[in-house]
């Protein structure tokens, strides 16, 4: 017993010694469960070709991620969830009507799932080490690469089958080509239009429609701590000021801020996509920076630019400058301010 | 309003609940004492006796070379039967003083001192440094360093560290439970070498108990007991610095930059007993304890005791152990051997069984997600540091603050991919000058 005691041996590595029971891959896959009502809601209203989309971009995505692998002879990582996400968050960023779209467009989703995964991740470094948001960049590729079908947006019919759905414009397109009292028309009266915007009954692409799906997913992931408020409150406060104060007619201060919040992909790009841990600073006051930038940016695209939208351009513009804005924040030092007040005190 | 602490910080599960409720009991002297000569941060000491010697419990067997050192003395009564070198806990070898216990345990003359306030300061401070009383949270730092300032250095307050942050870990805990008047007393003697008027002691809130009865002992003295956020790293002296007193240590300063002295539950017991008998630091309390321990224990232990000697006192291991860690699961380090002895600063031996170790032989990327950065007591981006140094641009880590980082392992504890963090900044360190 004494001899094989002492004969024993341990196991010996550096401290520390215990680690908490967070993971890479349960943030990825905790994500795509916050976006799981927001995806059921696009199912809900344009009809089961919502989920065929979404699922094609997930399985391309998957394939490329672990195709690339293949190849560049690493340990394949699909498992993590980050594909899986990048696919999901990609297909939810994409019109319903490109299933029915004639012609043939199936092809769409395959393409910029390549362009999100390869190009945009892995040619970068791989997880961790990509510059842009890669389902944004997918999006943007197959927005400008095939700007017809990107931009063709039927009415929510609510019915899962529905293949031939009518084609209308999105409410920020109303808003940008024919102005406030065409969309009030269109809706009915305000409250009706707020109400529509809510729940998710309007145009758009098919994961960014429902305000409240969202936000059950985004204030479940501020809940368990997997983002904090910094990003979405000063995307959607920056966003919501520039509305009220530049969105209206003629006059400065009479915009309504409501519908820019609940329109477009600004509640999706605000609490799923500016919140991308790879492509926003680290530091929380460069996440509020960041926020700011985004949602000014989107406003001023809304607003000023050609497109009716410009949640996408913003955080992509922003994701340029994370790194910039993580370097010159870094974080305050314990104990550095009073270091330097005291040399003031004593000059 | 909440209870005091600081920025940042992790909450890992305290596991106390072990060796909590177990009344620190005296452990077996040892047959054989290794007692090695540099068990402080500073000169190793020069050993005084030689092969065949008889010596008495307390005699200094080694003596400080220099003014940061501090002497060491025989745990036991007995032979001198070896002096060279031995291994210590780190695997390093020591040189050390080897004592047969001829079980008699006959002390060596001490000067008792029931008026010991009424000692002048300098007077008090030599029996600490002749007791060898070194800092007893683990870094194991000369107390009488810490206690001879410069003159331009004013310091007004000196603080209990009574926060014992690390999990597992009770051996302050059950030293202010059972003893809490005589770690008063070594406060007030502090205060008195250094004349300072304010002294605190902080205390975790998971220790609620240690809290009354602290509170208790110092009433009626001044001495103010503080409740702190159970909050790792609450027991590292910058942060307890900021809970209690408000104050920040500026980058690589002191405490005594801020006019504070900060000192260990253990570390101001050895004070008292130093100040009142004369009795030199020959034992401490030490916590064997973890899910791989048959019955976790707090024992008073000679230094120079081997660790297979305590574990065996404890019951032995459960089935399938992995790691035995001196210190605790945070900043603690991993033995090779139990054929090691205890020194001042082992505050705890932590057994795990092999299936709760840990295996960081695979990490994954830094995904950015921050974690690191909100934990970091320091306020650094631990994460930048780890990609720095993984790619070798040392220099570049300085820029991010490199040697503010003081290893307490909470960035590399939240890691959602598991990066070895704080090995990545100590391989940058090593690589560097600051």
């Amino acid at each position: 017993m004494e001899a094989t005691k002492k004969d024993q041996q341990f196991i010996v590595s550096v401290s520390p010694h215990v680690r908490s029971d967070e993971t890479t891959s349960r943030i990825m896959w905790t994500v795509s469960l916050a976006l799981l009502p927001a995806l059921l809601s696009g199912v809900w209203f344009f009809g089961l070709k919502a989920l065929f989309i979404t699922a094609s971009c997930i399985i391309s995505s998957i394939i490329f991620e672990h195709l690339y692998m293949k190849i560049v002879d690493k340990k394949s990582v699909v498992s993590d969830g980050s594909a899986f996400l990048t696919g999901l968050l990609l297909g939810m960023n994409m019109p319903a009507s490109l299933w029915s779209f004639s012609p043939f467009t199936a092809h769409v989703p395959v393409v910029a799932s390549f362009f999100a995964i390869v190009i945009t991740k892995q040619l970068f470094g791989g997880l961790g080490f990509n510059v842009f948001n890669p389902a944004l960049i997918g999006r943007a590729f197959a927005l400008i690469s095939w700007p017809k079908a990107m931009t063709i947006w039927t009415e929510p019919t609510a019915a899962l089958l529905s293949m031939d759905a009518k084609t209308t414009a999105t409410p920020l397109g109303i808003l940008k080509e024919e102005g406030v009292t065409k969309l009030l028309e269109v809706f009915g009266d305000k409250m009706s239009l707020y109400t529509h915007l809510l729940i998710g009954n309007r145009a758009g692409s098919l994961g960014e429609v429902s305000a409240i799906a969202i936000l059950i997913g985004g204030l479940f992931l501020l809940a368990k701590r997997y983002i904090t408020w910094h990003i979405p409150v000063s995307f959607l406060g920056t966003a919501a000021l520039m509305a009220w104060v530049l969105g209206g007619k003629g006059a400065l201060f009479t915009g309504d801020p409501i519908v820019h919040l609940l329109s477009g992909g600004m509640m999706l790009g605000a609490w799923f996509m500016a919140t991308d841990y790879v492509t926003s600073p680290s530091v929380k006051n460069g996440q509020i920076i960041f926020g700011i930038g985004c949602g000014a940016l989107t406003m001023l695209i809304r607003l000023k630019g050609g497109f009716p939208e410009g949640v996408m351009f913003a955080i992509l513009i922003m994701n340029c400058f994370a790194p910039l804005i993580d370097r010159s924040f870094k974080s305050k030092v314990f104990g550095a301010v009073k270091q330097t007040k005291a040399k003031e005190i004593k000059q | 309003m909440g209870l005091a602490t600081f920025k940042g910080g992790i909450h890992p599960p305290d596991k106390k609940i072990f060796s909590a409720n177990s009344p620190i009991a005296a452990s077996k002297p040892p047959k054989i004492a290794v007692i090695p000569l540099s068990q402080h941060i500073g000169a190793p000491c020069n050993a005084i006796v030689t092969i065949g010697q008889e010596v008495k419990k307390g005699e200094v067997v080694g003596e400080p070379a220099g003014f940061v050192s501090s002497p060491v003395h025989a745990s036991v009564s007995g032979k001198v039967v070896a002096i060279g070198e031995f291994p210590n806990a780190m695997g390093r070898m020591v040189n050390s003083v080897v004592i047969e216990n001829d079980g008699k345990e006959e002390w060596t003359a001490l000067k008792d001192n029931p008026d010991y306030m009424s000692l002048p300061p300098e007077a008090l401070k030599e029996k600490v440094k002749a007791a060898g009383i070194v800092g007893m949270g683990g870094a194991a730092f000369p107390t009488v360093v810490k206690l001879s300032p410069p003159k331009e250095k004013q310091i007004d307050a000196v603080l209990i560290n009574g926060a014992e942050c690390e999990p597992y870990l009770t051996a302050d805990y059950r030293l202010m439970v059972e003893r809490p008047k005589e770690v008063i007393e070594g406060l007030k003697i502090l205060m008195k070498i250094l004349g300072v008027q304010k002294g605190y002691v902080g205390i975790e809130n998971n220790k609620p108990d240690a809290v009354a009865k602290m509170k208790e002992a110092a009433s009626g003295s001044g001495i103010e007991v503080l409740a702190l956020e159970v909050k790792y790293p609450q027991g590292a002296e910058k942060m307890l610095i900021k809970a209690i007193l408000g104050r920040e240590v500026p980058p690589r300063a002191l405490p005594m930059d801020v006019g504070v002295v900060v000192q260990n539950v253990g570390t101001a017991l050895a004070i008292y007993e130093a100040a009142r008998f004369g009795k030199p630091l020959i034992e401490r309390v030490v916590t064997v304890t973890g899910e791989g321990i048959a019955e976790p224990k707090n024992l008073m232990v000679r230094i120079g005791t081997k660790i297979s000697d305590l574990i065996e006192e404890c019951g032995g291991f459960k089935d399938g152990v992995g790691k035995v860690i001196s210190g605790g699961p945070m900043m603690g380090f991993a033995l090779s051997s139990l054929e090691v002895a205890v020194t001042k600063g082992t505050s705890g031996i932590l057994v795990i069984p092999e299936e709760k170790v840990f295996h960081a032989d695979e990490f994954g990327p830094c995904i950015r997600c921050g974690r690191c950065i909100d934990a970091c007591a320091m306020g650094l981006m631990p994460s930048m540091l780890s990609v720095l140094s993984e790619r070798g641009f040392y220099e570049e880590a300085k820029e991010y603050n490199l040697f503010d980082c003081f290893e307490c392992g909470s960035c590399t504890y939240v890691c959602p991919s598991k990066r070895p963090i704080v090995q990545f900044v100590r391989l940058a360190k090593s690589m560097v000058k600051p």
